[in-house]
């Protein structure tokens, strides 16, 4: 029949691209440089037409529905009288992406470890594996012109906003191709309305990203602020600073605590006399969402961001999820909680697992389907992660580099009088 | 203010007043001003300038501001432009900094800078390292300003001067203004900087009238941040102040003048970047230094200058070791006799000259 055909024919075009990638990825001295960027060039051309979403292919796919519609989770509500839905249409193409980007995340903090332990990663490194859903949902809740700003745990967060994996491990290895030239790390990766990445343990990000909701209402382009803060930074002074100028001001701010159950090896009942975190903005509206589940986050986030829009002033969305890693690498994480706790959340709850179960048990996507997703996905951290090993690091003539901004060169002092650096902005 | 409205009459009426014959009244050429009112007119012009000047702080709106700087701006900008803040130097400090990553262009007031300690991880952190820290892609165009240092029977408190906590660190411009010229410029230089400055203000200067000369009086006049102006020039010793104890080096050396010593007093303006090379062409003529300041001893704005003469070409121009003047090492006491031995007063300056100068 035609649409078998068509299967076979799509087989055919993978295969032959992934043929031409082999080939012309290989170092062979018998294939001339130009043979192998044409057969790159070819590969490109075949994946890509093997990889159309199954509605812009002309014969219609046997398997895949084009959207599937799902229940989620009802959210605890605080001073609201309605939550966000609890069902929810997911789209073919839309799984498809936000499974990419996760697989991405994961593998890229997986790929950091790794880097870690072989000393090529240095300093502080806080991974978010297992929170996936979280910087992928709120992503899809919102537009690429809203702004976002978060804490430490900020490398999933500084992908979804739009950095390439690539710009993220440079940074990370503190290359010169890191998307902050090596002079920021782990906890300092910026990027368009995305600020950081922010080191101070706690909450100088809450009354930042208040100010940048500030702009928001100032600039009046209908623009919001995610401002995001662990269960740990929830119990610091000037969150409520900033709660009470937000909500005085409508300030069209979403508060967002990413409650991961430890605030490093503390755990929430050793450390907040009240866990309801959701309720901690008082006369705040809040909403506790199932944050290992990205239609749920996703759901919530459309939900607030409306709210904020309509000029409501802020909102509060605790994400209750969960990290596989310790605090950051230094951090085994298993000396604060039981290995059969992180055993129980990856087999029960990975919101990986989750998306793609749902994906392939309503037709959405094959197994193959994701599976080969996760091979490119892996080849694409693998690339970033050599290129991230293999580019040096930042000249020392640039140490004394962006002091001031807008100004002319001037001379910084090094270790002592007649060590110069110059500095340009 | 009824000079500033002669200020704004224009030149026709003057002809024309002339032209009728009546008693001729100069044109007032150089006007006086205060410090409070220089300030005031700096962040007025340029509010109106730039759409994304915005101030906040406490009492900064209804109440005028609390030492009245800020007087008039509320009723003519609006709740917009001129935010009054619950008191939460963090919170509000942090809010600022957010807002100037967005692109708007804060003028944060903290009451008196003793309170900024409650906010200083925001200035810092914040708002000072983060443009070297995401290398040159994140500015934080802010102005942090308010009263510094020592005031009148506030105690210890209340009267720290920070000059020295803000000039160590690096991503910091820091400024401390002494007249209204100083103050008109610096302010308005600070706003359109698209780096994080810090603006030591004095609030015993506040109500101190200078005369601002002609170019000070436009809406364009600017200071540069980074240097100093030699306020009175000398030969046989060079005095270096900032701020309000500036008034009493050119005191001082008023007096020593009458004794055949003649000093030169450079103002600072900057604190960081400092500008060294005024004082080290100074002291190249003088031959001695002495420093003054209203902060503490120790880590100190003089204690700086001195490290840095030395390291520099100078140093071997010097006949005797630079004297430091500063505020007694103690934090500030309250009864008036104790309070006034902790600041430097003329005498002690004076004494200080002469022992540079052996005599």
């Amino acid at each position: 029949s035609g649409s078998v055909r068509s299967e076979n024919l799509k087989e055919t075009w993978r295969h032959l691209g992934r043929a031409a990638w082999a080939v012309g990825s290989r170092r062979c001295r018998h294939c001339p440089h130009s043979m192998r960027k044409m057969l790159a060039a070819v590969s490109r051309v075949l994946l890509g037409v093997a990889q159309k979403p199954a509605s812009r292919v002309l014969v219609a796919s046997r398997n895949f529905a084009n959207d599937a519609t799902f229940e989620i989770k009802k959210c605890d509500l605080h001073r609201l009288e309605e939550g966000p839905p609890v069902t929810t249409v997911l789209t073919r193409e839309d799984g498809l992406k936000y499974y990419r980007m996760m697989q991405t995340v994961r593998r890229m903090e997986l790929k950091a470890d790794q880097l870690y332990k072989q000393k090529i990663i240095r300093g502080f490194c806080h991974l978010c594996d297992g929170q996936e859903a979280c910087c992928v949902g709120l992503e899809a809740g919102i537009n690429p012109t809203d702004h976002l700003i978060t804490a430490y745990r900020a490398h999933g967060f500084t992908f979804t906003r739009g950095l390439s994996v690539r710009a993220i491990l440079a940074e990370l290895t503190g290359r010169r191709g890191g998307c902050a030239k090596g002079k920021g790390g782990s906890m300092h990766m910026y990027a368009k309305n995305f600020y950081g990445g922010n080191g101070i343990v706690g909450a100088q990000v809450v009354p930042l990203g208040a100010g940048i909701a500030l702009a928001c209402k100032y600039n009046g382009k209908d623009e919001i602020c995610l401002t995001l803060y662990g269960d740990g930074a929830a119990n610091q002074g000037q969150i409520f600073e900033a709660y009470n100028m937000a909500a005085l001001w409508k300030l069209p701010c979403i508060f967002i605590c990413e409650n991961n159950r430890y605030g490093m090896g503390t755990s929430v009942e050793r450390a907040a006399a009240s866990t309801d975190y959701y309720k901690r903005g008082d006369f705040i509206p809040g909403l506790r969402v199932d944050g290992m589940d990205i239609l749920c986050v996703r759901e919530a986030t459309r939900f607030a961001a409306a709210y904020c829009r309509a000029g409501k002033g802020p909102i509060l969305m605790e994400l209750q999820t969960y990290r596989y890693h310790g605090h950051s690498m230094s951090d085994p994480g298993v000396s604060y909680r039981t290995r059969e706790e992180i055993q129980e959340v990856r087999s029960k709850s990975d919101p990986i697992m989750l998306l793609k179960d749902r994906m392939v048990n309503s037709n959405l996507a094959s197994v193959e389907e994701l599976k080969e997703i996760d091979v490119d996905v892996r080849k694409e951290i693998e690339d970033a992660a050599q290129f991230a090993t293999a580019d040096p690091e930042p000249p020392l003539e640039e140490l004394g580099y962006h002091i001031y901004c807008s100004d002319p060169p001037f001379e910084v002092r090094g270790a002592n009088q007649w060590i110069k650096f110059k500095s340009i902005s | 203010m009824a000079v500033v409205a002669s200020l704004t009459r224009r030149p026709l009426e003057q002809v024309s007043g002339l032209l009728r014959r009546r008693f001729h009244r100069t044109a007032p050429a150089a006007l006086q001003v205060t410090v409070r009112e220089a300030i005031n007119q700096g962040m007025d012009e340029e509010l109106e300038r730039d759409e994304k000047v915005f101030l906040l702080g406490e009492e900064v709106a209804q109440y005028d501001g609390a030492y009245k700087v800020s007087r008039g701006l509320w009723k003519k900008y609006g709740d917009k432009r001129i935010i009054d803040t619950p008191i939460s130097e963090m919170g509000f400090a942090g809010i600022a900094v957010g807002a100037a990553m967005a692109g708007l262009r804060p003028i944060c007031e903290f009451m008196t800078f003793n309170f900024s300690m409650q906010a200083i991880d925001q200035v810092i952190n914040s708002a000072a390292k983060t443009y070297y820290m995401s290398a040159g892609f994140q500015s934080v165009p802010i102005v942090f300003r308010g009263p510094n240092g020592a005031s009148a029977g506030v105690a210890a408190q209340h009267s720290q001067c920070f000059a020295a906590w803000y000039g160590h660190c690096p991503g910091l411009k820091v400024v401390s203004p002494w007249s209204s010229e100083d103050a008109k410029g610096l302010i308005k230089s600070a706003i359109r900087d698209n780096n994080p400055v810090v603006v030591l203000e004095n609030e015993l200067m506040y109500g101190v009238p200078f005369e601002l000369p002609p170019e000070a009086q436009s809406k364009d006049f600017l200071i540069p941040i980074g240097k100093a102006k030699i306020e009175r020039q000398g030969t046989h010793v060079t005095i270096v102040s900032h701020s309000r104890p500036v008034s009493h080096c050119l005191e001082a050396a008023t007096v020593l003048s009458k004794e055949g010593i003649e000093c030169e007093v450079i103002n600072m303006r900057t604190i960081r970047p400092m500008d060294i090379e005024t004082i080290e062409a100074s002291v190249m003529k003088t031959n001695h230094l002495v420093t003054v300041e209203g902060g503490w001893p120790q880590f100190g704005v003089g204690a700086e200058i001195c490290a840095r003469i030395m390291e520099g070409p100078a140093f071997n121009f010097l006949d005797a070791p630079v004297v430091r003047v500063t505020g007694a090492d103690v934090p500030m006491p309250y009864a008036k006799v104790l309070e006034d031995n902790s600041v430097p007063q003329v005498k002690d300056i004076i004494f200080a000259i002469k022992k540079a100068l052996n005599m």
